[in-house]
């Protein structure tokens, strides 16, 4: 930890940093009000898929770039989970070398373009930032610079190739492709390991893509990162399930001496009330995927979808605000998040919670499912609910909720999407019986290296957190190839 | 990319497909499935491998047209490639020496059946199979099922070719005469249904494959769930074989039928297309 204050102290004393915190005094750049980022008209945008927020300018990242008082000690990057040096990037912001911050970012983040949008800042670096802490005034906008640092980089046309290690020719397979496991495959690109990188379904991404909906992150921005990655070196295999495809065994005899496992969270939860497998009662995974990945909205493509006039989304995470809002964009005239906590409790970000209701979306705080009802075809026409009420902490330090008794009543509904949360991905697991697992069905990793019961398979993200998000995952990701990067050189030495 | 290697009707909408995937073949083992799409804008469907050649590195499927993407890929020559497959999925069937085996197959749900009737005989057991089917045209893979039943017996609905009846007569005509230890029921989720009926009676432990709507196949999704003695399973993961008098078949034939509105009218658009 030494070497990286060391570091960023040295960093900080170069001299454009200095001249750059010269030019303007403390007092003048506190007192610039944080920029508001541009969104998509709530109407209008309720009725397509594009993306909500539009980006910040030029002009507007500049004047936030001003707000950064480059501290000494910057808090902000204790608050993000890989580490990215948030002043050297937004001051190269504010030096108007945008290429630049863009550098800076990947030298720690091989998805800034992602991060800058579906991070939750909120309780990370911008929970860190000197505003936020000692000033108690709104934090400099990280997030939204960040975003603004990768796109400026992407629409340039000239995108950086984060510099690699000679290369070492040692296979390392890293298997699932969504943040946790391309993170990981970017810092051991760069390491100058071979890596291959092992995905399930036909298409890059994991979770990026089948699950955040594309008005909140387009396609299009991930797959010039995972473009990025490409141009590292890195290789990519779809429709392979290691565990079924090959085994493991399979790999080691095929040269890859250490692996990655980022398979992410599996099993969507249920309710296990009556009615739930009703047709038109979909997990959160299944609508998403069906839309996002399979693109069943697009009438071009053969996926089918269910549409609902009322639609109720259960839950209230990011899942569930992302199903209530896709469900809106896909036609519904009520789309409504039936939560059983009140929205104090409600884990989903504070922007998506903002963004749905300047959508329409109608929230049934403090009320849970009880049953569910189907006409004759067996479509699900009416739910069952009942009133909760807060009573006291739970283990997660939220107000438990309680029902009320005696308020049950119906409510019609067409399409009911459950988003209650997932348990890990059991393939893996199941497919190396050695595999020391939690009781929750996570994998048991090393903290700090993430390495499991068997020395040469490390894992990270969902199938080791069993819910998280996606900079948690990529987080994770970092530390494994890191840890994998010492495993390796240690069994190399006694070759 | 898989190439289609080659194609055989075994009647107007029914086909063999032999399909390049090596790494499949060599995998994968009786019970199995894949998923495949079609091209770009495919949807991914569930299709369980009758066979498989580790030589060739191909793997055999058998297709009969329910909707758009069966019809699209019975119209597709050897030569063309099939955009993704991915498998083997699902856990593979339990295979061990009982005594005697009864294998009843109801339509293209015999196709998986001949690879689990083989590993059933290679095991040691004696195997009886029942094969069913509406018309005589549609009977398939019989001399396949021959080389590895110690007998087999036809059933018929019109009673055009072997006897007339419904698969149930058959497994019920076995069951009189000997004893059965286990038995292993595959076809359309209603035969399946009536077939664990039959079996329940004399309490003959039975495995049902069941061949759900699926989308990544790999317990992601839960549009495969099922309900299994009272609890909800998922059959890409979980499955696909399950204890067929545990399965709750009314609630499976409805959610198979999710989409028959939206199945219906993509069909009629997509025929519109081709002619």
């Amino acid at each position: 930890m030494e070497n990286i204050a060391e570091y960023l102290k040295e960093e900080r004393s170069q001299p454009w940093r200095d001249e750059l915190r010269k030019s303007m005094k403390a007092k003048e750049r506190t007192s610039l009000e944080r920029i508001h980022m541009p969104e998509q008209d709530p109407e209008e945008r309720s009725h397509n898929y594009l993306e909500v927020n539009l980006g910040l300018t030029e002009e507007q990242a500049l004047v936030e770039s001003h707000r950064c008082l480059d501290c000494p000690d910057p808090t902000c990057i204790t608050g993000c989970p890989v580490g990215i040096n948030i002043p050297k990037f937004i001051k190269k912001i504010e030096a108007k070398d945008y290429l630049g911050a863009a550098v800076v970012l990947k030298e720690t983040n091989a998805l800034p373009a992602v991060c800058g949008r579906v991070c939750p800042q909120e309780v990370q670096c911008e929970a860190n930032c000197f505003y936020t802490v000692k000033l108690k005034k709104t934090p400099v906008a990280i997030g939204n610079l960040e975003r603004f640092a990768a796109d400026y980089e992407r629409n340039s046309g000239k995108i950086s190739v984060p510099e690699i290690s000679e290369q070492n020719s040692i296979k390392v397979a890293v298997i699932g492709s969504g943040p946790a496991g391309l993170a990981a495959s970017g810092d051991l690109a760069k390491f100058g390991y071979d890596v291959t990188v092992f995905e399930a379904l036909h298409e890059i991404g994991g979770v990026l893509k089948y699950g955040i909906p594309e008005y909140r992150l387009p396609n299009e921005v991930i797959d010039v990162e995972i473009e990025s990655l490409r141009k590292m070196g890195v290789k990519f295999r779809t429709n392979f399930v290691v565990g079924k495809t090959a085994s493991v065994d399979d790999l080691r005899k095929e040269g890859f001496e250490a692996f990655f496992v980022g398979s992410g969270a599996g099993l969507p939860r249920f309710m296990g009330i009556p009615g739930e497998n009703h047709i038109g009662i979909y997990s959160s995974n299944e609508y998403l995927t069906r839309i996002n990945l399979m693109h069943a909205a697009d009438p071009d493509y053969d996926t089918p979808i269910l549409r609902g006039k009322t639609v109720a989304v259960i839950g209230g995470g990011n899942t569930a605000m992302d199903s209530v809002r896709t469900a809106k964009r896909m036609g519904a005239e009520r789309a409504i998040l039936v939560y059983r906590r009140s929205e104090k409790e409600m884990p989903a970000r504070i922007e998506e919670v903002k963004h749905a209701k300047e959508e329409g979306i109608e929230f049934l705080t403090l009320h849970n499912p009880l049953e569910y009802f189907a006409d004759e075809q067996g479509r699900v026409n009416r739910m069952k609910l009942q009133v909760m009420e807060l009573g006291e902490p739970d283990a997660s330090g939220r107000r438990r909720p309680v029902p009320v008794k005696g308020s049950e009543f119906d409510i019609d509904v067409d399409l009911v999407v459950v988003a209650i949360g997932v348990s890990p991905n059991p393939l893996i697991p199941h497919a190396l019986p050695g595999l020391e697992m939690s009781k929750w069905g996570t994998i048991v990793v090393n903290k700090d290296t993430m390495q499991s019961s068997i020395p040469d398979l490390f894992a990270g993200g969902d199938i080791v957190r069993g819910g998280a998000t996606v900079i948690l995952a990529m987080g994770d990701g970092r530390k494994a190839a890191a840890g994998m990067h010492k495993y390796l050189q240690e069994k190399v030495k006694s070759r | 990319m898989n190439k289609i290697v080659e194609k055989e009707f075994f009647s107007e909408n029914v086909c063999k497909f032999i399909i390049e995937a090596p790494d499949i073949a060599k995998s994968r083992k009786p019970g199995n499935f894949v998923i495949i799409r079609l091209d770009e804008k495919g949807e991914r469907i569930p299709l369980t491998i009758a066979s498989s050649d580790e030589g060739k590195g191909t793997i055999t499927l058998v297709v009969q047209r329910v909707g758009v993407t069966t019809a699209k890929l019975l119209s597709m020559e050897a030569g063309e490639n099939i955009h993704d497959v991915v498998g083997p999925l699902g856990k593979a069937t339990h295979i061990e020496n009982v005594g005697t085996v009864l294998c009843a197959g109801g339509g293209v749900g015999v196709a998986p059946l001949l690879p689990i009737v083989e590993g059933f005989k290679k095991a040691g057991n004696k195997v009886v199979t029942v094969l069913a089917a509406r018309t005589k045209d549609l009977v398939i893979l019989e001399e396949q099922m021959r080389a590895f039943s110690d007998e087999v017996i036809v059933m018929t609905d019109d009673g055009s070719y072997g006897k007339k009846g419904l698969v149930t007569a058959g497994m019920e005509e076995v069951i009189q005469r000997e004893k059965v230890n286990l038995s292993v029921v595959i076809g359309p989720a209603i035969m399946m249904k009536f077939a664990a009926l039959t079996t329940q009676k004399y309490n003959i432990p039975t495995i049902a494959s069941l061949n759900t709507i699926m989308v990544d196949g790999t317990g992601m999704c839960g549009a495969c769930r099922v309900s299994v003695g009272g609890k909800t399973r998922f059959v890409c993961i979980d499955g696909p074989e399950f204890d067929a008098h545990q399965v709750n078949f009314d609630e499976m034939l409805q959610r198979l039928g999710s989409y028959k509105k939206e199945e219906a009218e993509a069909y009629e658009r997509y025929l519109k297309t081709v002619q």
